[in-house]
């Protein structure tokens, strides 16, 4: 029975990326993305990877179908003429060799892996208790491998940076996208009003609950940041202007801290980002709280873009 | 006195099911928005119910029956707002044609 409901759900999935990649309409392949993101993260509960589907279905179905959203309606005024253009017939076989190609390389690298596959669970089991944090995605993320992390976190700050430097160089300094005026006592500004609330409870407790369960800052922040957008989307607030201290200073608070946190591992446990014996925990406490505000603001600023008027209106 | 939870489980979730697949198909076969919408949210919200109410006899914590009761009031609360704003907008565009 359950082999049954997998084998349904990956041909669904397959199904579902096929018919997303054949879509003519950018707006039915972002639909059939967003679908699919949620569609996978199903699979990932399936595989009792309850941390993957939580990102998954926050960050890979939810903002980034966002975000292609966004570039949907940016895009409808060229989209006729981009479709009229038809590549040549070598362009396209060309896409094709290149394609199966990439294809058959992907199909006989999986293939020649080794069965069982190599893994280094059972080590990272093993020193887990040393880190005192019980979910062992947490442990890995921010002790095993906390460099990767913060690298993560940095290359975060450097695309909301593109997104900036994007900016036409009169509206320098100014907000992001138009400002919302929707109906203030209309259905959107009540959602806006009644969800948020509730939506920072779970933000917040999904952080906290990510040292020992399934959890942890970027679920929280893709959560807040989504409850954030709501406000904004409503005018209840308006847009940051990007030339605001707070508003840099929260930006790069979380890698200042990870890498502070590292040299301090330097001289306390003898290297970058060791934690000392018996400080793990609250290690990785600080950097987690620290890098929240990085992440809310960094995911909800490249959702708003580029500025794009004036503080002075 | 567990098969009787259990049955109860059963057919109230299955009942949950038969909303969705009504839901299902009348938003492929519906002809406008706005009956779409209908189809879709009546199933959303009782279909979710069903399979909520359904699910009660098997949580393990009263604190879990509470967290299933939270995310059914969520889901109905972003259900009902959305399917307005997309009414909404589908009599604006239905306007101005």
């Amino acid at each position: 029975m359950r082999a049954v409901v997998s084998l349904v759900v990956v041909l669904l999935l397959l199904w579902l990326a096929v018919w997303t990649v054949v879509a003519r309409d950018a707006f039915l392949a972002v639909v059939g993305f967003i679908a699919y993101g949620l569609l996978l993260s199903l699979v990932w509960v399936r595989l009792y990877g309850i941390d993957v589907a939580l990102i998954e279905a926050a960050i890979g179905g939810g903002l980034t179908g966002a975000l292609l959203l966004g570039a949907v309606g940016r895009l409808r005024g060229t989209e006729a003429a981009a479709r009229s253009e038809r590549p040549g017939a070598g362009t396209r076989a060309f896409a094709m060799v290149l394609s199966l190609g990439v294809t058959v390389v992907l199909v006989l690298c999986v293939l020649a892996l080794p069965e069982p596959a190599p893994t280094l669970a059972p080590q990272a089991a093993q020193e887990l208790p040393a880190t005192g944090v019980g979910n062992p995605i947490t442990g890995v993320l921010l002790a095993f491998r906390a460099l990767d992390t913060l690298l993560e976190a940095i290359v975060l700050v450097i695309a909301l940076i593109g997104v900036w430097s994007l900016a036409p160089d009169r509206f320098w300094g100014g907000r992001p996208g138009l400002r919302h005026d929707a109906d203030p006592d209309g259905v959107l500004a009540y959602f806006a009003r009644v969800l948020p609330p509730i939506g920072i409870v779970v933000g917040i407790y999904l952080l906290w609950a990510g040292a020992d369960h399934p959890g942890g800052k970027f679920q929280s922040a893709t959560i807040l940041a989504a409850m954030w957008m709501l406000v904004q989307m409503t005018g209840l607030a308006d847009t940051p202007a990007v030339a605001s201290r707070w508003l840099r200073a929260g930006v790069v608070v979380g890698p200042l801290v990870f890498v502070a946190v590292g040299l301090l591992g330097l001289w306390t446990a003898g290297d970058f980002l060791g934690y000392p014996p018996d400080w793990a925990k609250p290690m990785i406490v600080v950097i987690e709280v620290a890098l929240l505000p990085t992440l809310v603001l960094v995911l909800a600023l490249l959702m708003n873009g580029a500025p794009a008027r004036n503080v002075k209106r | 006195m567990s098969f009787v939870l259990d049955l109860f489980s059963i057919v109230a979730v299955s009942a949950g099911a038969v909303f969705y697949l009504a839901g299902t198909v009348g938003l492929l076969r519906f002809p406008d928005a706005y009956t779409r919408l209908h189809a879709l949210t009546k199933a959303d919200t009782l279909g979710m119910a069903l399979v909520v109410i359904g699910l009660m006899p098997q949580v393990d914590s009263v604190l879990a029956g509470l967290k299933l009761v939270l995310v059914w009031l969520l889901v109905m609360l972003s259900s009902a707002a959305v399917s307005q704003l997309i009414a909404r907008s589908a009599r604006r565009r239905d306007a101005r044609t």
